[in-house]
């Protein structure tokens, strides 16, 4: 493309330069980490942050969202972290391990270090590791997703994040919890790899306390799931904040391997979730869910791209989104089916509810096979709430508005449900409830 | 406990006026049946006493013990004691009937300014109910109506009617769609609810459904008018001379 052209920066954009070379030395990392963040900046700088031009960002454009770009958040209070994590609980009584990081930091002193080693599960800073000489695998391992955007604003800024390595045939009893946590104002680029050995099985619960201010909050999750392991990741997007969320899974999967998830977004005025799910053995099945709810102004955008490049791989998408005011729902999903991935099974389905008559909904779901031997399917609806479906429950006495949220929770509930993770089911919906009180 | 004065109606998309000067009176005790051919007005009729807004009324009253119930909203109706079991019941998917069920009477009980139910409470009146209309606990786990046979939406109507103890019950051709046996559950229920407190209107095309369910006054519907109010006996001289001679008077 025509990297010659110099752009004119938005002020978001010369933020971000600026904060840079004020922080490009307390960065962590080795020379040749250093030399990819340049890198990573670089294309920032050449091509802006993403925006509508771009196909991927054609209706999420950050660049036109972030007006300005706040400092990077300083070291956390670990006294803060704990109170945050405390009182801003995000899956409720369910029996968990738990690690932290906070304002872009893995603090295992507030994590269950001891408790997971038993278990065969061992944890490292991502910012230790950065400085050592798997630092550069750490950044560019992933096969697919480095050339996004918000990958390279990640990298250019990656301050940690933890890295949780489950020993195969390992199975963890207890779903663990990752919380981040922002103990004070300020940007956050975080990358969190999990590596499942083989046959090894892990449930994530993947959560957010504090307040970032106006700082973005930019994770990267590679999840690196070898033969026969299975990895089930409930992730939470939720809060009231200006600051944009964004996002990215960059999943592998070895052979015979599951990957579950659901990314739950609920709140935020931005919010990007973008994944990258790449089949490199056969027989291997990912099911990705996502349940989104936005109103007032905001925008929630959830997008994935499939890559099928062996033979023998199911693919389940299954999206449900609920939008009020003049909020805008965003859906891109696309499977990419390799000349020699045979008899791979994709089936897409992305639903969405409008409840105002100025919400607004893009559903993109796209379907690109080169091999003849496949079954591949893709929906996608938009409606209103069901007039009759609404009438025949105040028929029955039910008052409109819980009429209504009742209607709203049975249209999400059937992706929560088919995700299936018993334990967080009660507390998702107690959130679609709270969500739909405030609406 | 019913009072119909002079009811005008019309589909409010296009204006097609389908109840032209209703006038009917039903009190508390009494079983009332309402026949008439397609297109009468009777699911309209019955429609409008729900609350359903695809039709507008341009003219008369409906008192519900003594109530403006064209103010109410629907859910204020039902909760005053109404009660309409549908021609088609819908499907709610997402919703377990067994959910439905309780939020539905502790909706009422709590615009009644009455207690919630705990949930033993509940489930006794729910598993009561259920054995007599022999509506299994698998039907209720399920999402409401989603998958139901034809009978087994009726009965769960029934259900939802014994449940609720309404004051007035609106049957809408209950009985379509029904084979014989589910005919007499479904009836037998109906029969149960029948007392000196409660009034019924069973809305139906046929007189096989008046023989489980003895009414005590038939009303012939036409074009949008009660052309004909007589006793049970009615109903079976219209189900051996069909409708054709009350059509030709009302027009």
């Amino acid at each position: 493309m025509n990297a010659s052209a110099p752009i004119k920066h938005t002020q978001a954009e010369s933020d971000l330069l600026e904060r840079f070379d004020r922080a490009k030395d307390g960065l962590a990392g080795s020379v040749a980490v250093k030399a990819l963040r340049d890198a990573a900046l670089g294309q920032i700088r050449d091509r802006g942050l993403p925006h509508r031009r771009v196909e991927e960002y054609k209706y999420s454009d950050l660049r036109a969202y972030m007006k300005s770009a706040a400092p990077l958040a300083g070291a956390a209070d670990e006294a803060e972290a704990t109170s945050l994590i405390e009182t801003q609980d995000g899956f409720g009584d369910i029996d968990r391990y738990r690690i932290v990081v906070a304002n872009g930091s893995f603090l295992a002193g507030l994590s269950d270090v001891e408790a997971l080693a038993s278990e065969g599960v061992t944890l490292t800073s991502v910012a230790e590791a950065l400085a050592g000489e798997t630092g550069t695998q750490l950044v560019a391992s992933p096969k697919s997703g480095l050339t996004d955007g918000v990958v390279a604003l990640n990298t250019a800024f990656l301050q940690g994040g933890v890295v949780i390595t489950v020993k195969s045939g390992v199975e963890v009893s207890k779903p663990v919890e990752l919380v981040q946590v922002a103990t004070a104002k300020g940007a956050q680029a975080v990358r969190n790899r999990v590596e499942l050995g083989e046959g090894a099985k892990l449930r994530l619960l993947e959560t957010f306390a504090g307040d970032t201010g106006e700082g973005e909050l930019n994770t990267v999750f590679d999840y690196d799931i070898a033969d026969k392991a299975a990895l089930a990741a409930t992730r939470l997007i939720v809060g009231k904040t200006d600051a944009a969320q964004l996002f990215t899974t960059i999943a592998t999967l070895g052979a015979e391997a599951e990957l579950k998830s659901l990314g739950f977004i609920a709140g935020p005025q931005f919010t990007r979730n973008q994944q990258f799910i790449n089949f490199t053995g056969e027989n291997s099945e990912a099911k990705i869910y996502g349940v989104t709810m936005a109103g007032g102004k905001s925008l929630a955008d959830q997008t994935l791209i499939v890559d099928h490049v062996v033979p023998n791989c199911n693919s389940r998408e299954f999206f449900k989104t609920v939008l009020d005011g003049e909020a805008k729902g965003v859906y891109q999903g696309r499977i990419n089916v390799a000349q020699h991935a045979q008899k791979t099974d994709g089936e897409m389905m992305t639903q969405a509810l409008l409840l105002s008559e100025d919400a607004e909904m893009a559903n993109k779901p796209e379907l690109e096979i080169f091999a003849d031997d496949v079954l591949c399917a893709h929906g996608a609806t938009s409606g209103q709430i069901d007039e009759d479906l609404l009438f025949y429950l105040r028929a029955r006495g039910i008052p409109e508005d819980e009429a209504k949220t009742l209607l709203v929770l049975a249209f999400l509930s059937e992706a929560i449900e088919e995700y299936g993770e018993d334990d967080v089911t009660e507390g998702l919906e107690a959130r679609v409830r709270d969500w739909l009180a405030d609406h | 406990m019913l009072e119909i004065k002079n009811l005008h109606a019309r589909i409010a998309e296009d204006e097609t006026e389908i109840l032209r000067g209703i006038d009917l009176t039903i009190n508390a005790g009494e079983v009332h049946a309402i026949m008439g051919p397609n297109g009468s007005g009777k699911s309209t009729l019955s429609y409008i006493l729900a609350g359903k807004d695809d039709y507008e009324v341009t003219e008369g009253e409906i008192l519900f013990n003594g109530e403006n119930l064209l103010e109410m909203e629907p859910d204020e109706r039902a909760a005053a004691g109404l009660f309409l079991a549908f021609q088609y019941p819908i499907e709610i998917p997402g919703v377990a009937t067994m959910e439905f069920l309780k939020t539905a009477m502790n909706a009422q009980r709590k615009a009644r300014g009455e207690d919630t139910l705990s949930i033993p409470d509940f489930m006794k009146r729910v598993k009561e109910a259920a054995g007599h209309l022999n509506v299994s606990m698998d039907m209720l786990k399920r999402p409401l109506n989603v998958g139901f046979s034809g009978g087994e939406k009726k009965r769960a109507e029934i259900l939802q009617m014994s449940l609720l103890e309404p004051k007035l019950c609106v049957l809408d051709e209950t009985d379509s769609g029904l084979d014989i046996d589910a005919l007499k559950i479904v009836s037998e229920g109906v029969n149960k609810l029948r007392g000196p407190d409660r009034a019924m209107v069973v809305i139906t095309h046929y007189q096989r459904l008046l023989d489980h369910i003895v009414p005590d006054v038939v009303h012939v519907l036409s074009k949008g008018r009660i052309v004909k109010t007589g006793d049970k006996d009615l109903a079976l001289e219209l189900e051996k001379n069909g409708y054709a001679d009350y059509i030709d008077t009302a027009a």
